[in-house]
């Protein structure tokens, strides 16, 4: 068993170290602050080949694994888990569902420019009333003959209003339950198809998470995605993979409150010597860094499954749960070895463990990771 | 157009600790990159390929370790990579280093070549310099700006201590590129890709270049290094409030105290 990076995959983190170092530390306060989308980041990302690292080249993208697009993930967030979710919804939520389960023509038609940068990807199942209970979706999809009709609202969608290509769930046919519920490809500027609220967030308040609102929205009879009814199948697998995204954000998250943690308390000095050299910040330190790479592990460990087209989807789910309450943990105990300075806007922990918060919650609370784990467990 | 960029594997000299005990630089562990000012200098190369088509080749004399500068600069655009490997190479001091980059020069096609103005383990800023004697071309050092329209000349801008020169030189020549002046491009995800998967680097030994053998490694070094050492920490010094006379007259009279003057 090799635990090591190839020399290609340690050039790969050369890089997006570099990247995230020069172009996005220097912004992720400003994001934050004034809870803007950092849209000259994205369109940097798109032209280094950052926003395809897993498509296939005779799709536009980069012909990668999806080990190197953790590490993206994880260095992006490290700097700004804003700039992180962004690629990762990108990635997991639209491209990939269109990876496996698109025709050759959807394929052909949006891979190519979201691969590129051009056109940004986003997804939407929650609903107001389907959260966790995703099941019970309340968007409908009714055949019109040449085209389908939308109708419903879809809530906290990551990459809102910036975003070209929404992979959308809506029921198709009520009496079938899960059964009936079918994915669809929607354009941004589809007839009846808008952005409504933009939602105000504790964390990763430069993504935009916003509502999408169909009002009789008509979508060409193509779009439909993958077989009619397998639209929750489509969404749960397109989650699994999702995971290991969230999980990399989250550990990027822990790692850059390490990286601040471990030059402040270099620097700061109280009772006459750094607080490095106190025997309590040396073992908590310790710990946490313990911590981390254990989740550094689980989540190279479940790329590394879906890479080789193994089952992963438990692998996806313990790395997201790990990593996320890793990153709480790491960030909540940095605040407190910064002290009063680490509950100000002047360091960056304070932010970092705000962003943290989120993933506990999203793509899969951490209660939804133990019940896929369990269920493997029990099955 | 064909460019040839010379870039040297150094140690990140911004990772480097000193041994408070024996003063000695602590190189275990200090990770390798490729000389800021060579990286400067492909930029260069790679702004002549994105305007006129220019074919990047890069070259390194060093260690096979000395690969993973060369996969970099394919990953950042460059198209072809040598490595210039041999027994025969080593303990080359810059005369030594510049024959046989010069010697591997003569087999390949250049209109340009590139070089960094200095590497940052040596300091020595001879090898372009050096190299450009050899092939008796024209050279340009410290070159922070260019001007260049696909035709027989370039115009460079030389930077000096105290100002610069604008200098127009006739190709093929050799310029020493200033790290300052030119940012370097990030890599892409698929050069990266590329550079692994699909790209070779070439393996020259010594037998592979036009240069006498003589001239090569410690045989052609007369560099002789006679001791080295770690610079002694300075004491605090003395401040002095004074009037200017006042100041010379205690500079003049603290240096005839030395012997200096």
């Amino acid at each position: 068993m090799d635990f090591s990076l190839s020399k290609k995959e340690e050039l790969f983190l050369q890089m997006i170290r570099e990247f995230a170092e020069n172009e996005v530390k220097p912004l992720a306060a400003e994001v934050d602050d004034e809870e803007r989308f950092p849209m000259e980041t994205v369109q940097k990302l798109g032209k280094l080949g950052v926003l395809g690292i897993p498509v296939p080249v005779q799709y536009g993208g980069q012909g990668g694994n999806n080990l190197m697009y953790g590490m993206a993930v994880e260095e992006l967030s490290r700097a700004c888990a804003t700039t992180g979710v962004i690629v990762s919804a990108h990635t997991s939520l639209c491209m990939a569902p269109i990876m496996e389960n698109g025709t050759e023509e959807q394929k052909m038609k949006y891979l190519p420019k979201l691969a590129t940068g051009e056109w940004l990807g986003a997804f939407g199942l929650t609903e107001p009333n389907a959260g966790t209970d995703a099941a019970m979706q309340q968007t409908t999809a009714v055949d019109a003959g040449d085209k389908w009709i939308l109708n419903g609202s879809k809530i906290f969608i990551t990459n809102a209003g910036y975003a070209h290509v929404y992979i959308v769930m809506a029921m198709t046919d009520k009496t079938k339950g899960t059964k009936g519920i079918s994915a669809f490809i929607v354009e941004k500027g589809m007839k009846g198809f808008s952005i409504g609220k933009k939602e105000k967030k504790m964390g990763i308040r430069g993504s935009a998470t916003c509502e999408l609102i169909f009002e009789n929205c008509e979508v060409p009879k193509e779009n439909l995605l993958g077989e009619l009814g397998k639209g929750f199948s489509i969404a749960m697998k397109t989650l699994d993979g999702g995971r290991i995204g969230i999980a990399a954000q989250a550990l990027g998250i822990a790692q850059g409150a390490m990286d601040a943690t471990i030059k402040y308390t270099k620097e700061r000095k109280q009772f006459g010597k750094a607080i490095a050299q106190f025997q309590n910040t040396q073992f908590q330190m310790a710990d946490l860094e313990t911590k981390v790479q254990a989740a550094r592990l689980l989540v190279r460990s479940a790329s590394y499954k879906k890479d080789m087209k193994l089952p992963y989807s438990a692998d996806a789910a313990m790395a997201k749960l790990f990593a996320a309450e890793t990153a709480m943990e790491v960030t909540t105990k940095c605040v407190q070895f910064h002290g009063g300075y680490g509950y100000t806007r002047e360091y960056p922990v304070e932010r970092m463990m705000r962003d943290a918060k989120i993933t506990e919650i999203y793509e899969g609370t951490s209660e939804v990771q133990r019940m896929v784990i369990a269920g493997k467990l029990f099955k | 157009m064909k460019i040839v960029v010379c870039i040297k594997q150094v140690p990140d000299t911004t990772e480097i600790k000193i041994n408070p005990v024996t003063g000695t630089l602590i190189r275990d562990g200090v990770p390798s990159i490729m000389n800021p000012d060579d990286k400067g200098g492909l930029e260069v190369a790679l702004q002549l390929k994105d305007q006129f088509n220019a074919h990047v080749t890069v070259i390194t004399m060093g260690p096979p370790q000395a690969e993973a500068i060369l996969r970099e600069a394919l990953a950042m655009g460059a198209d072809r990579a040598i490595l210039l490997t041999d027994r025969k190479f080593a303990g080359a001091d810059t005369l030594a280093t510049s024959n046989a980059l010069a010697g591997a020069l003569r087999v390949i096609e250049h209109d340009l070549i590139i070089t960094g103005r200095q590497a940052i383990d040596g300091d020595t800023a001879q090898v372009g310099p050096q190299i450009a004697e050899h092939l008796h071309l024209p050279q340009v050092s410290y070159v922070a700006g260019f001007e260049y329209d696909g035709k027989n000349t370039m115009q460079v801008k030389k930077e000096n201590e105290d100002g610069y020169q604008l200098l127009e030189v006739q190709l093929p020549a050799v310029l020493t590129v200033l790290a300052s002046a030119f940012k370097p491009r990030y890599m892409t995800v698929a050069g990266i890709i590329n550079a692994y998967d699909a790209q070779e680097i070439e393996i020259w030994t010594a037998d592979k270049i036009d240069v006498d053998e003589n001239k090569l490694g410690l045989n052609g070094s007369p560099t002789r290094v006679k001791r080295s050492f770690t610079k002694a920490q300075k004491t605090a010094g003395e401040v002095f409030d004074l009037t200017p006379e006042e100041s010379v007259n205690l500079i003049v009279a603290k240096l005839k105290e030395k012997f200096i003057i």
